[in-house]
């Protein structure tokens, strides 16, 4: 159901969300970014309206609260192993339409692919998303073309104007935030009253277009293997995978072993982002690896986005958000490439 | 929700020497387990590496582990009255129903003999279930052969070919590549017999094409892959070869499917 209500109440219902929920939402990490003097914007736990950064994407998406970079899968004493503790609350994530597109696949990997993965599914059955919307649409995202731009199965909707909230809300649990606020029976400590929330129909606001387009090739196969232009983006990549950790959809991880110098009996294991793009990925004990080049690794990574994902589970990985766009600092752009791609088969 | 990643710890009940390099760990371990299906390994501090089952007992199974990494170098030196720990099995291991009245071939490259060597043990103790059983297996040299003890058996039971790559002057027996001895093979019916391959990337890209020469159809080739596994439940993506998961998908795959995989 729709509401609108003043931002100073939007403020107390936020104040009410976080006795129950840790909220994470696009917050300015200001002088963290990659060169000096820069801001980052990721993710991180918000108190208040102000934290969360509204006009601009985050660099980073929201996957890092579903599936930490380095996560502890249990503790090692001899011949024990201990289980870390999984969430205290219950988890809010402010997200946009792409992002909410990317829970879709982070889902079918930890899900559904074989095993369901204990550690993703105790974190994400305990979250539940607050769309933010796309008055206009990002300067890299395609998301228009990816068909990810619009979307339904958000939990909360939250937009800010002025001095003004307007919500849509379809969780019963957080709706009965509001709903016993705006003048129902029961009523929630006073303290956070909220006041004045009239209702009325809101729709999210969806970008309609972007600046960037892309066209997916129809026919990749194996054949698309021996193309040039991966030659092309091989000797320009320098395997540094950040597309890859930015990627709001990219789910590879790798175990480690670490112990403590205190006392070499005790120790973790842990999982951590992986690339695809970034040396050793393939190597087996031994030294014997697969995909040697950039080149092969651009190509598989390309192709994963765009049809062998889509061949595996009937949909396209990619979801259009652009970072891996942004961020690569050879400046090589993924949806130049797939638009390249669609070129190369209309021109045969 | 079950928690996929813990691992148990299992006993070692007997350590087999096959050359300094290359032990089989007989281990505890109770459940339903398949040829070709692997086993995530691993010892605290060193991390885990899925070694494929080389055996099965009542209650234990077997790993051929070959000395090459992080994870088995520790299990080599810390193997002594000692115990791992263990979690699978994984994969789809090798379905023996596809061989049963068949002329089965079985060729393996070195450790590769281990996925197969179920299936091999299983046919040579129940030589009727098949119309004819041949193993040929490849090694390096007279010192790098495996499974000694079971080669002595195979011998009577089905034919053998134990070849090795090089050997020193004076060595009696074959002598050459695996793929030297697929052209002599002799068929009552062609069309049905089946082949299973499983060795390194290279030995098996030759030794189907020598196979596909013979006039073998590809559904009657099974391949064996290997490759670097964190998870070996779908996930860490390490083993992902266009759409298939090798974890999950495989390691075993009939050769219709197993030639669109290229990296």
């Amino acid at each position: 159901m729709g509401y609108q209500l003043a931002k100073t109440e939007a403020e107390k219902l936020l104040h009410q969300w976080t006795r129950q929920y840790d909220v994470f939402a696009p917050m300015r990490m200001e002088g963290e970014g990659c060169f000096s003097d820069t801001d980052i914007i990721r993710y991180g736990k918000v108190t208040k309206l102000d934290d969360i950064v509204w006009d601009q994407k985050s660099d980073y998406s929201f996957k890092e609260v579903l599936l930490a970079i380095n996560e502890t899968l249990f503790y090692f004493t001899e011949d024990q192993t201990t289980v870390p503790k999984g969430p205290e609350k219950d988890i809010l994530i402010f997200l946009r339409s792409c992002d909410l597109h990317g829970v879709k696949r982070l889902d079918e990997i930890y899900l559904r692919n074989g095993f369901e993965d204990f550690y993703y599914g105790r974190v994400r059955e305990r979250a539940k998303f607050i769309l933010m919307g796309c008055p206009k649409t990002c300067a890299s995202g395609f998301c228009v073309s990816m068909g990810t731009n619009r979307c339904e199965n958000y939990d909360a909707y939250l937009k800010l104007d002025g001095e003004w909230a307007y919500l849509d809300v379809r969780d019963e649990e957080l709706e009965g935030f509001l709903k016993c606020q705006a003048g129902g029976a029961e009523e929630k400590p006073a303290s956070g009253r909220i006041s004045a929330a009239a209702q009325l129909i809101v729709t999210p606001d969806f970008a309609e277009e972007n600046k960037e387009k892309v066209t997916l090739p129809k026919h990749l196969s194996n054949e698309s293997f021996t193309k040039e232009i991966w030659k092309e983006y091989g000797s320009r990549c320098i395997g540094c995978g950040r597309c890859n950790f930015v990627c709001p959809t990219c789910t590879c991880f790798t175990m480690q072993d670490i112990f403590y110098r205190d006392n070499p009996k005790v120790g973790e294991r842990r999982r951590v982002w992986a690339s695809c793009q970034v040396d050793g990925y393939t190597d087996m004990a031994g030294g014997h690896g697969y995909r040697k080049s950039q080149g092969d690794r651009m190509r598989f990574k390309v192709m994963h986005k765009i049809y062998d994902y889509e061949k595996r589970f009937g949909y396209p990985m990619c979801v259009g958000c652009g970072r891996c766009d942004d961020v690569c600092p050879e400046y090589i752009s993924y949806s130049n490439c797939v638009n390249r791609l669609a070129k190369e088969e209309s021109e045969v | 929700m079950k928690n996929e990643y813990i691992p148990q710890l299992s006993r070692i009940r007997e350590v087999i020497r096959h050359t300094d390099l290359e032990y089989t760990f007989r281990m505890e371990f109770k459940g339903d387990v398949k040829p070709g299906q692997f086993f995530e390994i691993s010892i605290p501090k060193f991390g885990e590496a899925p070694i494929s089952v080389s055996g099965i007992g009542e209650d234990t199974v077997d790993f051929t582990i070959r000395r090459v990494g992080k994870v088995t170098n520790e299990i080599f030196e810390n193997y002594a009255g000692d115990q791992f720990f263990i979690r699978g099995p994984y994969g789809n291991g090798f379905d023996l129903e596809n061989y049963r009245g068949k002329e089965l071939v079985v060729i393996a490259g070195g450790t590769g003999l281990s996925p197969v060597r179920g299936v091999v043990d299983h046919f040579a103790h129940h030589p009727e279930e098949a119309v004819s059983t041949t193993l040929i297996a490849g090694f390096k040299s007279p010192k790098d052969v495996l499974f000694k003890d079971d080669f002595a058996f195979w011998k009577d039971q089905i034919s053998v070919i134990q070849t090795v790559d090089t050997a020193p002057e004076g060595y009696e027996g074959p002598v050459g590549m695996v793929t030297k001895y697929v052209p002599e093979l002799k068929f009552k019916d062609l069309s049905n017999a089946v082949f299973i391959c499983v060795g390194p990337p290279v030995m098996i890209k030759f030794t189907v094409m020598e196979i596909l020469k013979l006039g073998v159809a590809e559904e009657n080739i099974w391949v064996s892959h290997e490759r670097k596994m964190c998870c070996g439940l779908g996930k860490c993506g390490h083993c992902k070869i266009g759409s298939t998961y090798i974890c999950l998908d495989g390691p075993v795959f009939n050769y219709v499917d197993g030639k669109e995989l290229m990296d």
